[in-house]
C-alpha cells in the first residue's frame, strides 16, 4: 500500500511544466492527426475525391506498388487534362493490409472521415468481398480492379462495379479455345486447393470439353504445401496440356519441381502469369518455362507491334520495354493487371462527366452512367484493348493475352476475341434499388 | 459521508462504462462511431480469451477458431439455410460451445506449452476445413451475407442491423451481457477457483477441487463468449471469411489481452481500442506501420508491465476486478 501511495506521490511530482508541454502537444498532434480531421462537403470549386483502397502491405503489398504507381500516373494525365467537369482529382490513399476486416474498415474511414466521393482499386478477392458489404450500406460506388468473379456473380450490391479488368470466368473460358487447337484436348489441372483454384476448375472446365476437350485429371494443391513432387504422379500419361495457376511464393518452387520431374519431354505447359506477377521470368529455377505459354491481360514485355498509345502508357507507369520499373530493374510490374487501375480511372471520369456529377447526392446516377456504357475502343483510355461493359453484371468483357516464353521474355502469340470470353449473365444489379 | 465497499466501486464503474459507451453513440462522430461498433465486437471475443487465459492461466494459440465456429455458424445458415438472425445467432453459440467443450476435452490433457501447441494445432484444422469445403464457404475470399436478411425479428417490428445506430447498440448489448456475466464469473466462486488453478493446480487438486472440470468449463465459456462475438460479427457486418480463422486472429486477442491487462474485466476492451488506433492512425502516416505499433508495444510494456488495466490496479486501483 505504501508503495502504491508512493508511486502515486512521484506521479504528481513529476508533473512538471515540461511533461504538462509534452501533453498538449500530444493532444494537438492527436487531434491534427487524420483520424480526427472534420471533412468539410466538396463545393463545386474542390477536387474529386477517390479513395484507393490500396494493398501496400500484406500478401498484396507486390500489387500494391504498382497499382499505386498506375493510379498516381493516371490521376495525373487526368488532371493534366483538364480534371473531371472541371475539378482535379485527388487520390486520398489508405492501406488495408491486404485484410478483408481492415478493409472494411477503411471503406468506412473513406465515407465517413475522408468524405471522398467514391472509393476504388482494390485487387485481392477477399479483400473486395471484405469491403463490399460496408459500401453497399454506406451507398458509395466501389469501384474494384481485381479479376475476381465475385461482381459478376452478383452476390455484391449495386455499388460494386468492375469496369477494368476482365474476371476470372471470362479469361478461364477464353483460353480454352486456343489451348485445345494449339497445345492439345486432354488437360491436366493443377490448382490450389481454395477459392481461387476452384473458380479455374469451375469454368476452365466445362469451357474446354465445349471445344471438344476434356479434363482428365484434377491435381488440387492444399494451401500449406511447400514440396509438390509428389503430386506429379497423378498426372495421366497421356495428358497433352498442364493447365496451372499456382499462387504465392511456393510458385518458384512449384515450377521448378515440374521441371526437374518432366524434362524435356514432358506435356506442354499452360499457366496463367498471376503466379509470377513482379517475379523475373529470368529468376533461377524458371528455366523450365522456357517454351510454355501464359495468359496476360495486358503484356509485360514492350511488343514489337504495339500500338502508339500502349507505348505512351508504358512510359505514363514508367515500365521499361522488360516491363519493370524504369528506376530499378529488378523491380518487375504486374503488368496484366495494374493497367485496370488506368482504365478503371478513365471509366470513372467518363460516367462522372456523363452524369454531371456535382457531388455525394450524383453517386447513384453516377453508377447508373457505369451501368448504361457498352463499348469501349482501344485507345489512350484503353490501352489494354477493346472492351465490351454489360451493365446488368456491372462487369468488363475484353481482350485476352496469350504469351510465349521465348529466351527468357514473354511474346503475345494470340490475341483472344472478346467472344471467346463471354458467358451468359447471371444476375442484373440494374434491377436491384440504390 | 459512508465509505463506498470495493464491490460497490466496482459495480458502479462497469454501469458507468456502459452508461459511457451508450452516450457515445450519440457523440462520436460517424466514423468513430464505426470503430467502436466493430471494438465492442472484437472486445467480446477479447473478453472470452481473457477469461481462459488471463483467469485460468490457459495460454491458448487457437482461439481463432472459437471465433470462427461462431462466425460460420451464424453466417453460413443465414447465407445457405436462410436462417433469420436468432436462430442463425444461436446456430452460431452453439458450434462454438460444440468447438469448445471437444477441443477442450482433449487439450486439456495437456499443459503449458504443449496446450499451446495442441490448441494451434486444433484451430490450424479448423482454418483449413473452412478451405477444403470451398463450395460451401468460399474459402478464403469468404460470403457476403444479404443485407436485407441482416435483421433482428421482435414483436413489434424488426431492427436493420446494417444501420450504423442500430449496430452501434446492438454490439454494445452484447459487450454489456458479457460484461456482466464476466464480472459475475469471477467474483463468484467459480471464478475464484479459476484464479486458484491459475496460480496453484496441484494445490487445488489437494484441496478435492476437479480441476479438470473446472478448466474445461473456463474453455467452455470462454468458447460461448468467442463464438458470440464472431457471430455477432457476421450479422452486424455482413462478412463471413476463412482469415477470421486463421492463425493471427488467435494472436490478436492475446495481444490485446495483454496490452489491456490479463485478468481484469475491462483490460480487453481498452486493449482493443487501443491497438485499434494505434494502427489506424499509424497506418495514414507510414507503410511502416507495423513498425510503430511494435515500438508503441515495447512502450506498453515497459511503463505498464501488466497491462492498461492491470498496472493501474497496481498501482492506484487496487479494487478493480
Amino acid at each position: 500500500m505504501s508503495e502504491n501511495r508512493k508511486s502515486l506521490i512521484n506521479l504528481n511530482s513529476g508533473l512538471t511544466r515540461r511533461s504538462a508541454l509534452k501533453g498538449l502537444g500530444a493532444a494537438a498532434g492527436l487531434v491534427a492527426a487524420p483520424g480526427f480531421v472534420r471533412y468539410g462537403q466538396a463545393q463545386s470549386s474542390e477536387p474529386i475525391k477517390i479513395g484507393f483502397q490500396c494493398h501496400r502491405t500484406g500478401i498484396g503489398a507486390a500489387y500494391g506498388r504498382w497499382y499505386e504507381r498506375v493510379t498516381t500516373a493516371a490521376a495525373k494525365r487526368i488532371n493534366d487534362a483538364g480534371g473531371i467537369n472541371g475539378r482535379p482529382l485527388e487520390i486520398i490513399i489508405e492501406d488495408d493490409g491486404t485484410d478483408p476486416k481492415r478493409g472494411a474498415e477503411v471503406v468506412e474511414k473513406f465515407a465517413n472521415q475522408h468524405k471522398v466521393d467514391l472509393v476504388y482499386g482494390t485487387l485481392f478477392s477477399h479483400v473486395v468481398v471484405g469491403s463490399a458489404p460496408a459500401a453497399g450500406e454506406l451507398k458509395i460506388p466501389y469501384y474494384v480492379v481485381s479479376e475476381g468473379y465475385h461482381v459478376a456473380s452478383g452476390k455484391m450490391n449495386r455499388y460494386c462495379v468492375q469496369p477494368g479488368i476482365t474476371d476470372v470466368k471470362a479469361q478461364a473460358r477464353s483460353m480454352a479455345p486456343w489451348i485445345a487447337g494449339n497445345l492439345g484436348k486432354k488437360v491436366t489441372l493443377v490448382y490450389p486447393d481454395y477459392a481461387f483454384g476452384h473458380d479455374h476448375r469451375d469454368f476452365f472446365t466445362p469451357a474446354i470439353e465445349a471445344q471438344g476437350g476434356q479434363v482428365v485429371a484434377k491435381v488440387p494443391i492444399p494451401p500449406t504445401e511447400t514440396s509438390f513432387t509428389r503430386y506429379f504422379p497423378q498426372i495421366p500419361r497421356d495428358t497433352d496440356v498442364i493447365y496451372h495457376v499456382m499462387v504465392g511464393p511456393a510458385v518458384l518452387t512449384f515450377v521448378k519441381e515440374m521441371g526437374e520431374f518432366f524434362g524435356s519431354g514432358g506435356p506442354q505447359l499452360f499457366g496463367f502469369i498471376d503466379s509470377l506477377e513482379a517475379v523475373d521470368i529470368a529468376s533461377p529455377g524458371l528455366e523450365f518455362l522456357e517454351g510454355s505459354h501464359f495468359w496476360e491481360g495486358m503484356p509485360r514485355y514492350a511488343q514489337s507491334d504495339q500500338p502508339d498509345y500502349v507505348t505512351a502508357y508504358r512510359e505514363a507507369v514508367g515500365i521499361d520495354e522488360n516491363g519493370a520499373s524504369v528506376n530499378d530493374a529488378k523491380d518487375v510490374s504486374t503488368a496484366a493487371h495494374m493497367f485496370g487501375c488506368w482504365e478503371t480511372l478513365n471509366i470513372i471520369k467518363a460516367s462522372m462527366e456523363a452524369c454531371d456529377y456535382k457531388g455525394p447526392d450524383d453517386r447513384a446516377a453516377m453508377i447508373e452512367a457505369t451501368e448504361a456504357m457498352t463499348e469501349m475502343e482501344a485507345g489512350p483510355d484503353h490501352p489494354q484493348g477493346k472492351k465490351l461493359f454489360n451493365g446488368k453484371i456491372h462487369q468488363v468483357f475484353g481482350e485476352q493475352s496469350i504469351s510465349q516464353v521465348k529466351d527468357g521474355k514473354l511474346e503475345v502469340v494470340h490475341r483472344t476475341s472478346i467472344e471467346d470470353g463471354a458467358y451468359e449473365p447471371e444476375a442484373d444489379y440494374t434491377a436491384m434499388s440504390f | 459521508m459512508t465509505r463506498l465497499t470495493p464491490s460497490t466501486k466496482s459495480i458502479a464503474l462497469h454501469v458507468g462504462v456502459v452508461v459511457l459507451l451508450l452516450a457515445l453513440n450519440f457523440l462520436l462522430p460517424e466514423y468513430h462511431r464505426g470503430v467502436f461498433a466493430r471494438v465492442l465486437v472484437l472486445a467480446v471475443f477479447a473478453m472470452g480469451y481473457n477469461l481462459a487465459f488471463g483467469y485460468t492461466g490457459l495460454l491458448s494459440l487457437g482461439h481463432a477458431m472459437f471465433f470462427a465456429a461462431g462466425l460460420y455458424g451464424a453466417g453460413l445458415t443465414i447465407y445457405h439455410l436462410e436462417w433469420s438472425v436468432w436462430p442463425a445467432f444461436g446456430a452460431g453459440l452453439a458450434a462454438g460451445v460444440v468447438v469448445a467443450l471437444v477441443v477442450g476435452f482433449l487439450a486439456l490433457r495437456t499443459t503449458g506449452v504443449a496446450f499451446m501447441i495442441v490448441t494451434l494445432m486444433f484451430a490450424q484444422v479448423f482454418y483449413l476445413m473452412t478451405l477444403y469445403f470451398t463450395t460451401y464457404t468460399r474459402g478464403e475470399e469468404g460470403l457476403v451475407l444479404p443485407q436485407e436478411m441482416r435483421v433482428l425479428g421482435f414483436p413489434g417490428g424488426v431492427l436493420d442491423l446494417s444501420d450504423p445506430s442500430t449496430r452501434y447498440l446492438v454490439a454494445l448489448s452484447l459487450f454489456a451481457i458479457v460484461l456482466a456475466a464476466i464480472l459475475f464469473l469471477v467474483r463468484a466462486p467459480y471464478g475464484r477457483s479459476l484464479i486458484a488453478i491459475r496460480e496453484n493446480e496441484e494445490r487445488m487438486r489437494m484441496l478435492g477441487y476437479d480441476v479438470f472440470v473446472n478448466k474445461l468449463m473456463a474453455v467452455v465459456l470462454s468458447g460461448l463468449f468467442c463464438a458470440a462475438s464472431g457471430a455477432a460479427y457476421a450479422v452486424l457486418f455482413g462478412y463471413v471469411g476463412s482469415g477470421f480463422a486463421a492463425i493471427q486472429y488467435s494472436i490478436l486477442p492475446l495481444l490485446w489481452v495483454l496490452v489491456g491487462g490479463a485478468a481484469t474485466t475491462l483490460g480487453p476492451l481498452i486493449g482493443t481500442l487501443f491497438m485499434f488506433y494505434v494502427i489506424d492512425t499509424a497506418s495514414s502516416y507510414t507503410t511502416a506501420h507495423l513498425m510503430v505499433v511494435g515500438l508503441v508495444l515495447i512502450g506498453v510494456i515497459l511503463f505498464f508491465p501488466k497491462g492498461i488495466i492491470g498496472t493501474v490496479r497496481e498501482r492506484w486501483l487496487p479494487w478493480l476486478p
